[in-house]
């Protein structure tokens, strides 16, 4: 288990963005509240360019998080030393404020799916994700933050609760949490449950960043709703209503807006990072 | 997992067993929704790569074959920017693409841009530096050549056909081979044509070849070749980092 003190996670509590290259400008001449960037750790593994040099440029400006998406933390395989040798990399020469990954899995032997993919939440499952948690923590030598998935179904399988399931791996890691308030609602929505008392029982005392982000409206086989979290819209009224309910309890937290498909102008994400400084001030 | 990640690249299988909907109900199309996710987005990688070759053989056929590549070679990395490296190969093995023979090289050429727009950045040499050598040791001597530059030698108008398919108003291709050296002075990769001498000229440089060694491989496919206009690309393009006047055994 790590400890936590040595690596604080640095973001500050206001409104981050997703960086999108095609925002380089306007976020570096007009950032407005946004007061730092995520990157998805994938995009930032070539040996030059523009991309990395844009992020050299970036993180003298702004804090940053980097955001790993392809670790496959939830998979019962060994995790891929290759990649984690570039993630530590990556970490190491950028110093990110914070680092976080997804309680998915996404590579099946040699394999990746470039999906984040669900799991079972067991004792089995529990172990495996924890001794991840460990090895990554243990090797980029910093605290990491575990984001809950957006989930379209459920495994019979499951014995513990996701807010259970989460709370567990802090306890065991060290680990501190991102809160994906979107995909809490994603998930509420598709599975039948409760979006605020999924928010009631969740180890809200862990969380270093939150996430909102749209997401698109589908129905099922049945007719029930169906959303994918398909991070290519603005956030709705009930996910800001929601992260309403995190921050009363948290104080002021990062928060972050994601917009990674169909990307706006710089603008109109711009307008949803005014949305989130309101937030994290209420008057 | 194994029977979840099975179905997630055969459309074919059923959803596995063992998920619900939360209900109780079984899962049924909401494990598409992962289905959906993984071609869809693999497929996205592949039209961001490939815009030249898409818009050869048509969005709808494109999807088709890249589905194709898809099942055939999954991604082994979590870097997109390296996916679809392979396509060229593939592309030359479908028979209804038989009839394109230069697709396989677009394709190439596509992904050597994308490679070099990832490239490592480096310092280029002056080109004054090739004029204080002496003159007698001018033929011995070897580039470092960025390793953003990449060479696509083919026997199709190849930069003709790429730039036709990507620039509104270009020209028509012309029937001569070309050769495509792509560069990037900055940040942009550019391709530039070749003739099928320089081509010869610069791949034995970019093998490592003494300068003598590759005017020799250029005299041999064209004894007229013009070797001063690509040495003065290379230079203007900042594609040369170092002369190595030493053997390097």
């Amino acid at each position: 288990m790590l400890d936590a003190r040595r690596t604080p996670n640095t973001l500050p509590n206001a409104p981050g963005v997703g960086f999108k290259p095609a925002h380089f400008q306007g976020l570096t001449d007009d950032p407005g509240p946004a007061h730092w960037i995520e990157v998805h750790a994938e995009n930032y593994m070539g040996d030059g360019g523009r991309q990395i040099a844009q992020l050299r440029a970036l993180s003298e400006q702004f804090a940053t998080s980097v955001h790993g998406v392809g670790l496959s933390i939830g998979g019962a395989q060994d995790l891929d030393a290759d990649h984690l040798a570039r993630l530590k990399h990556l970490c190491d020469w950028l110093k990110p404020d914070s680092f976080s990954e997804h309680l998915a899995w996404s590579t099946h032997g040699a394999e990746y799916m470039n999906d984040l993919l669900p799991l079972p939440y067991t004792d089995a499952t529990l172990a495996h994700v924890a001794a991840h948690i460990d090895q990554v923590q243990d090797t980029l030598g910093r605290q990491m933050l575990l984001e809950n998935p957006s989930s379209y179904l459920a495994f019979d399988d499951s014995t513990w609760s996701e807010t259970e399931f989460l709370a567990e791996l802090v306890r065991r890691t060290g680990c501190g949490l991102l809160l994906d308030v979107n995909n809490v609602f994603i998930s509420a929505t598709n599975l039948g449950t409760s979006a605020e008392a999924y928010i009631d029982a969740y180890p809200l005392e862990a969380v270093g960043e939150l996430h909102v982000g749209g997401h698109a409206e589908d129905i099922d086989d049945r007719g029930a709703p169906l959303l994918i979290d398909s991070h290519g819209a603005p956030v709705v009224g009930a996910v800001w209503t929601l992260l309403d309910r995190v921050l009363a309890r948290t104080g002021p937290r990062p928060v972050l807006v994601e917009w990674d498909n169909d990307v706006p102008d710089w603008p109109t994400l711009r307008a949803e990072a005014v949305r989130a400084a309101a937030a994290l001030a209420p008057a | 997992m194994k029977r979840f990640y099975d179905a997630l690249l055969d459309p074919v299988l059923p959803a596995p067993e063992g998920l619900h909907d939360g209900t109780g109900a079984v899962a049924g199309k909401r494990f598409d929704v992962y289905r959906n996710n993984v071609m869809q987005s693999l497929t996205d990688v592949m039209r961001a790569g490939f815009p030249a070759v898409r818009k050869l053989i048509g969005a709808q056929n494109f999807d088709l074959v890249a589905g194709a590549f898809i099942r055939a070679q999954p991604p082994t990395l979590p870097i997109m920017q390296r996916y679809g490296d392979g396509f060229d190969s593939f592309l030359a093995e479908v028979p209804q693409l038989a009839h394109l023979g230069y697709l396989s090289d677009v394709a190439g050429l596509e992904q050597a841009l994308r490679l070099s727009y990832h490239a490592a950045d480096c310092v280029p040499l002056d080109a004054a530096r090739l004029g204080d050598l002496p003159p007698e040791q001018l033929g011995a001597v070897r580039f470092a050549v960025a390793p953003a530059v990449h060479l696509i030698p083919s026997v199709w108008p190849l930069y003709d056909i790429w730039r036709f398919n990507t620039e509104d108003g270009a020209p028509k291709p012309q029937p001569v081979a070309q050769h495509v050296l792509i560069t990037r002075a900055d940040y942009d990769p550019v391709p530039h044509p070749l003739s099928p001498a320089q081509g010869a000229w610069i791949a034995a440089l970019m093998a490592g070849e003494t300068l003598e060694a590759a005017q020799d491989a250029a005299g041999a496919v064209d004894p007229a070749c013009d070797i001063a206009t690509p040495m003065a690309l290379l230079f203007a393009q900042n594609a040369v980092t170092g002369l190595i006047t030493k053997d390097p055994a």
